[in-house]
């Protein structure tokens, strides 16, 4: 009789079934830096989207007994030449930049989806036609292109949103593009084709869905970008106008009273520094957390 | 590689043959008729048609938008850019004077992002996970979220007005007096290279993280060579290959940037005549600077390719 072999349970067993939601929600908690980014997320988000409930007052009210006053007396970052009350016209200030970067994000990835997906998957002079373009935009520093295109609007929060969103077609574009191009040579796209079905359904049931999942983290990194650029459009003076509150003109409102007050200045920029530091973090960690190498190992 | 070079050249070359023409499609569409902007408000009540069609007529934008076209680009490959329709300046004087400024800005910030940004980001990627790599990741996630017209304006009021170290703004020549150019320069290019080297600690910390990872620097360590020569010959030369694809972007990012800079610093240069010229809807300057901008960015993006496809030889062939 032959002796029974023993096995090494560890061998036999299935590996340990991990849960993919709590998986990710364990990479991407991981890092506490992630954590900080979401808190300020968090709150950047009540602002935007409920500022009445925290803004110690009405954003435009003028009030001419109060003029550039100093912090404190009542107002925790001072006033501004109106007299309107410096905290809360940043609070408000998150609403445009949230409308904004997402408006944007969403214009320019949709854009950028259909062009990448025709580019990709009919290939030939579809793509040469339109990767052309996309390098002709790409040519173009993107401050100028997008101050350029504000100004040619004429500014005004909707031109703002398609400048923006018109200077980040191009990425998308390429990274759809290249996706397409990678999956359309699998052999489930063969067996659609010869089951005949239109290319219309191929592109949108068969290869946005695989092909789209990189794109929303590139999304969320852009968002900081995103708010970046507004800001600066509107610093330049050539973005959102008055009375529409955003923190790049808020910076350059307070610019020219820099050096006797210079938190009119200071103040709002540290607003846009947060919120785009938040908006990478946040990014780099859902990059973390859905990067398929690291799938299972956590 | 010869190939590989005429290659990329005549692909350039076509590209900015588009860009000449989405610039000047691009450009006719501002808003506001330019010939009613250079005419004061008093004038314009008086002016009659007749003098406007004139007008229209002396500047040549009474044309079909094609002969403009042709017309236009005709000139610019002779290196006339035309006359700014505001005050009827040659615009190739304006740029022979202002982009030797922004040149200047420029090309120190990036040489200064290339040399500051790559090491620390090989510092951090060898260090990894030591406080050192840190407090190197935490600049560079710091870095890329400060805004370069708050950064300006944040130096302006502590080292210019509160400590007087440097001047408030404004521009000296070089050649005027070279110390008092250095003086007025520090703070803009300080303001232009802190998101390329914050960008380049990154890019260059996880690519090198990536090549560390590889088998054949684990041959190299097993092989018994020095730390300094697993690094430098065999880590970095793949490792930078993504970096030096980013730095064609940097480029595009400074050139944009001197946009804001130069207005938070009163500098007069290229991107202060862009943001000038569109106040002023004075398309003939918009559409040089949009042009030289866009040449400039091309000619950086075909030595990068260039330099890529020497750096990685699986480039030249496909």
């Amino acid at each position: 009789m032959p002796e029974k072999v023993k096995v090494n349970p560890e061998f036999t067993a299935h590996p340990p079934r991990v849960n993919e939601f709590r998986r990710f929600i364990k990479v991407f908690l991981g890092r506490p830096v992630v954590i900080i980014g979401a808190v300020i997320l968090v709150v950047f988000f009540v602002c935007a989207l409920v500022p009445q409930f925290l803004a110690p007052y009405d954003p435009l009210k003028l009030d001419y007994y109060s003029i550039l006053s100093p912090p404190g007396h009542g107002h925790l970052l001072g006033t501004d030449a109106l007299g309107r009350d410096m905290f809360s016209r940043i609070i408000y200030g998150a609403r445009t930049a949230l409308i904004i970067a997402t408006c944007a994000i969403g214009f320019a990835s949709v854009m950028g989806t259909v062009l990448g997906l025709s580019a990709g998957y009919f290939g030939g002079w579809t793509y040469t036609i339109i990767m052309r373009i996309i390098d002709t935009l790409m040519a173009f520093p993107g401050m100028l292109l997008m101050l350029t295109i504000a100004a040619l609007l004429g500014g005004g929060i909707k031109m703002v949103i398609i400048a923006l969103g018109i200077g980040a077609i191009s990425g998308y574009t390429r990274v759809m593009c290249g996706q397409t191009m990678s999956i359309r040579e699998n052999d489930y796209i063969l067996a659609e084709r010869s089951l005949g079905s239109s290319s219309k359904r191929i592109m949108f049931k068969h290869l946005f869905p695989n092909a789209f999942p990189p794109m929303i983290v590139m999304m969320t990194l852009a968002v900081g970008m995103t708010i970046m650029a507004e800001a600066g459009l509107s610093y330049l003076g050539i973005g959102v106008k008055d009375p529409t509150i955003a923190w790049g003109s808020l910076v350059n409102d307070g610019n020219q009273y820099l050096l006797s007050r210079p938190w009119l200045s200071l103040a709002p920029g540290i607003a846009i520094m947060l919120v785009v530091f938040a908006f990478n973090m946040v990014g780099d960690g859902l990059r973390d957390a859905l990067d398929p190498r690291l799938r299972g190992t956590l | 590689m010869g190939a590989y070079i005429i290659r990329r050249i005549l692909q350039m070359i076509l590209i900015l043959v588009l860009v000449t023409v989405l610039v000047f499609v691009m450009v006719r569409l501002l808003p506001g008729d330019p010939i009613l902007m250079f005419l004061s408000a008093q004038q314009e009540s008086q002016v009659t048609q007749e003098q406007l069609d004139y007008l229209r007529h002396q500047v040549g934008i009474d044309r079909p938008m094609i002969v403009q076209y042709f017309d236009w680009l005709g000139q610019v490959v002779r290196g006339n850019l035309g006359k700014s329709i505001v005050n009827q300046n040659n615009i190739i004087d304006d740029v022979k004077h202002r982009l030797p400024i922004t040149f200047q800005l420029g090309a120190l910030a990036f040489i200064i992002s290339v040399i500051v940004g790559i090491p620390i980001g090989l510092i951090a990627a060898v260090k990894r996970g030591t406080w050192l790599d840190n407090v190197l990741t935490a600049f560079g996630n710091l870095g890329i979220c400060v805004p370069s017209f708050w950064l300006g304006i944040l130096l302006i009021y502590l080292i210019s007005y509160k400590l007087d170290w440097l001047p408030l703004y404004g521009y000296v020549s070089p050649t005027v007096n070279i110390l008092d150019n250095i003086r007025h320069i520090i703070l803009p290019v300080i303001c232009l290279s802190l998101a390329p080297i914050a960008t380049d600690i990154r890019m260059t910390r996880s690519s090198m993280l990536e090549v560390l990872r590889q088998d054949y620097i684990r041959t190299a360590w097993s092989k018994g060579l020095k730390q300094q020569v697993v690094i430098i010959k065999h880590a970095l030369k793949n490792g930078l290959i993504p970096v030096i694809t980013m730095k064609g972007m940097t480029l595009a990012a400074i050139v944009g940037g001197s946009v804001i800079v130069e207005t938070v610093f009163s500098i007069t240069g290229m991107g202060r005549l862009a943001v000038e010229g569109l106040f002023a809807q004075d398309y003939t300057i918009v559409q040089a600077c949009l042009l030289i901008s866009c040449t400039v960015v091309l000619c950086a993006n075909l030595i990068v390719d260039l330099s890529y496809g020497w750096l990685d030889p699986r480039i030249r062939y496909r």
